[in-house]
């Protein structure tokens, strides 16, 4: 569908100028859910991490804060990190491994289950996010979470990114990209690292059997990290 | 048996005023922090993105459970009829209500976005252990609101019976929900225990009765109020119980780790490598809050004994939140079982922890909240009796 | 904070200078700045934005949050799209298209702890 013809559709014709910002991908466009179309239960979005291919590079850590405006002030225990490498070795045999990790977009997320006021919730499409409109900042889901995945923004923050908003007293963790796949794009880590990194990542629909991610998963072996909690991560690795 | 005079306290002297100056100046200080860390974001504190829970929720979660404990004397009185308890009732349940109201202050005033407190009441999330904890913390207010109307108003004083029952049941309820708090947490080991629920509840018990006892002991003696020995001899022994029974508690909870083959690491850090938490536990926890008190309850019969007992109580009851709140953050998460993990989010290392000026202060203005709401009430209501001398205290049944 | 403030700022305005209120005002209180740059008409009539912008902007919130519906036509980034400043690209700032009307009428705005008050790409800004 025409990207132009879509857009008029929703906006009408004041807004349209406003609308056909440069920039847009007209080919990733041509996939992307419409504005008018919710988030479906049909699909579930995921990432498959192979980390036979992770190196020692931090591309999609780089690209992740540069593309969500997470920026630091020198204070590593207070600085909001939404993706990081972790560095494995086995305690037996000293095997090293390197990975990158983020909020897994748990099927059960225990953030979710404890939160009062509801702010953190799990879309349609199993993309775990924080709602900082609600957010009261109690911090419990950071309590919650298995993986160590989320980040309490500990200062004012400014020079957000549109369609990336982040602020002070609330907590954040990894999106998926959702404004990235809500027009239709992969996720910035994905992105990066398949251009610029390892090429370890995969980001794509687990529930869609033509997806490459769906076919991997359902042939290669895979896994989940702290499987034992059964949370049903969407985020799922192979090589660990 | 006799029946019990209550009487406001007078409120006049300059001593009243200046206990009151001392407390303002403390809740004062709290407020000033709290904006600060508000206003500057949470990175002036000593809490970051591993330890996210710090010193004001040690306050808070003291205060709280302490509140819970403290209309321990109340439910002895009304529940079980015990006629020695009755005319300290409704001083327990005065400060069941200040003590939580001092502790859900500090909670509230260390959120992220307490501007927003209005959204916690708006919307709720009903799997969370949180929202339910809301209600349940206005709905104690009620019930001991109701419950101390029963106390206060003759011809209501037959329902005090019910309504009692309904508070006990309601604070036990109340505890568990404190404590499962921390126990639902699937995902940090030092919380996976069936037995942070019981021990939170005994917990309360005894940290509420120490309190219970300071405030009394302080009350009568500096409105030259007579307290005689049966009472302080019955406190006293029911302190006793109590503290023996927490350390009864504490110790089960550890031995049944240590049986347990992976949970050994954890134990290894918090009775012996873990650096601030075994020696906080060692010497806080069971040293000064266990073993002193016993000895100090137990081996003399003064009244000065007793009042540095409970204190005792009060500090290694701190000391016990501080290992469980903040140890249990500081302890890594596993989240590889069998590998060294590292990063520069402080994955597989101890978190790095050191209290803050702000939020001791934010702690200590929302105990001075709880014991400033206490003083104004005792002066406002008759809460307390005009004696508590051995010849006015029914004895006879107790 | 700021709205308790600014309220009483108002207060105390309003009483000091009945005489010649309306001259003093104009110099104490910056009257809000409605400078549109771009023509064409905005989502709804005038009276209605005016009135219930906020509620509009609240149920797209809601529905762009939750439901991953990011219809454009109500929504935040759409109205800086339009309301920002050519200057600083911003609806922020003295004579910032919210800020400046949001603080004539003593209201603090939430919108900006988070969200950047800046127009996507300044080129959209062209007519
Ligand atoms: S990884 Fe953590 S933050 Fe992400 S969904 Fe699971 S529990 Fe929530
Ligand atoms: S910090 Fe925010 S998202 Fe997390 S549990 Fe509290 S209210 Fe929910």
């Amino acid at each position: 569908m025409n990207p132009h013809r879509r857009q008029l559709l929703g906006w009408g014709a004041a807004a349209a100028g406003a609308a056909l910002a440069p920039g847009l991908r007209l080919i990733e466009l041509a996939q992307a859910r419409s504005p008018q179309e919710a988030a479906s239960k049909l699909q579930r979005w995921g990432l498959l991490i192979d980390i036979t291919k992770c190196t020692d590079c931090d591309v999609c850590v780089t690209a992740c804060h540069e593309e969500n405006g997470v920026s630091g002030h020198g204070r590593p225990a207070t600085d909001a990190q939404w993706i990081r490498k972790v560095s494995l070795r086995d305690k037996r045999t000293g095997y090293a491994q390197t990975l990158p990790l983020m909020c897994q977009h748990c099927e059960d997320p225990p953030c979710v289950d404890v939160c009062p006021t509801g702010a953190s919730f799990r879309r349609d499409d199993g993309i775990v996010l924080v709602d900082k409109h609600t957010c009261i900042g109690c911090r419990y889901c950071v309590m919650a979470c298995p993986y160590g995945a989320r980040s309490v923004v500990h200062e004012a923050v400014s020079g957000q990114k549109a369609g990336v908003p982040r602020g002070k007293g609330t907590v954040e963790s990894c999106t998926l990209c959702v404004h990235r796949v809500d027009r239709g794009q992969t996720p910035a880590c994905v992105e990066a690292c398949n251009r610029d990194g390892g090429k370890a990542m995969a980001f794509g629909d687990l529930n869609d059997p033509a997806a490459e991610i769906h076919r991997r998963l359902k042939s290669e072996p895979s896994s989940q990290v702290r499987a034992d909690l059964a949370l049903n991560t969407g985020v799922r690795y192979q090589g660990l | 048996m006799a029946r019990v005079h209550y009487r406001e306290i007078e409120g006049g002297s300059g001593g009243y005023y200046a206990l009151l100056g001392a407390l303002a100046a403390l809740i004062f200080a709290g407020l000033v922090a709290a904006w600060t860390m508000e206003h500057e974001g949470h990175y002036v504190t000593g809490m970051s993105n591993r330890i996210v829970w710090g010193t004001p929720h040690v306050f808070a979660v003291f205060l709280i459970v302490a509140a819970s404990g403290a209309l321990n004397v109340a439910s002895i009185a009304s529940v079980f009829g015990r006629d020695l308890y009755k005319p300290l009732a409704r001083l327990s349940g005065l400060l069941a209500v200040t003590l939580l109201a001092g502790g859900l202050a500090v909670l509230v005033l260390d959120l992220g976005r307490p501007d927003r407190l209005i959204v916690a009441m708006t919307h709720y999330n009903f799997k969370s252990i949180f929202a339910w904890n809301i209600f349940l913390y206005t709905g104690f207010f009620a019930v001991v609101g109701v419950y101390m109307w029963t106390l206060f108003e003759r011809r209501l004083n037959l329902y005090s019976k019910g309504v009692g029952l309904v508070a006990l049941l309601w604070r036990l309820v109340l505890t568990t929900g404190t404590g499962s708090i921390f126990g639902f947490l699937v995902a940090r080991e030092p919380y996976d225990s069936a037995l942070l629920a019981p021990l939170f509840i005994v917990m309360s018990f005894s940290f509420g009765l120490a309190i219970f006892v300071l405030v009394l002991m302080a009350a009568c003696g500096w409105t030259g109020r007579a307290l005689g020995e049966v009472v302080l001899k019955r406190l006293r022994e029911l302190l006793g119980v109590f503290v023996a029974t927490v350390l009864y508690f504490v110790a089960v909870h550890h031995l049944t780790n240590l049986y347990i083959a992976r949970q050994h690491d954890l134990e290894r850090f918090f009775l012996w490598e873990g650096g601030v938490y075994p020696a906080l536990f060692w010497f806080g926890q069971v040293l000064i809050g266990g073993l002193l008190p016993l000895l100090l309850l137990f081996g003399t019969a003064s009244r000065r004994a007793l009042a540095a007992a409970a204190l005792c109580v009060i500090l290694g009851g701190l000391a016990q939140l501080y290992v469980l709140i903040i140890g249990g953050q500081a302890y890594p998460q596993r989240i590889f079982p069998d590998k060294e993990v590292s990063s520069s989010f402080f994955d597989g290392v101890v978190a790095a922890y050191a209290p803050s000026l702000p939020e001791v202060a934010l702690g200590a203005g929302g105990v001075a909240l709880a014991l400033a709401l206490t003083a104004v009430a005792l002066k406002v209501l008759p809460f307390l009796p005009r004696s508590l001398a051995d010849g006015d205290v029914g004895g006879s049944t107790a | 904070m700021m709205r308790i403030a600014a309220g009483i700022v108002v207060a105390a305005l309003m009483a000091a200078g009945c005489a010649d209120a309306e001259e003093k005002r104009a110099r104490r209180i910056a009257l809000p700045v409605f400078k549109i740059e771009k023509g064409g008409t905005c989502v709804a009539p005038i009276e209605e934005m005016r009135r219930d912008h906020m509620t509009m902007l609240l149920h797209q919130r809601d529905r762009t949050v939750r439901q991953g519906l990011r219809e454009p036509r109500n929504s935040l980034g759409n109205c800086i799209e339009c309301h920002a400043s050519r200057e600083t690209g911003s609806v922020l700032g003295k004579e910032g298209f919210c800020a400046s009307c949001h603080a004539y009428a003593s209201v603090s705005i939430d919108c900006f702890e988070c969200h950047t008050p800046l127009r996507r790409q300044r080129t959209a800004a062209r007519p």
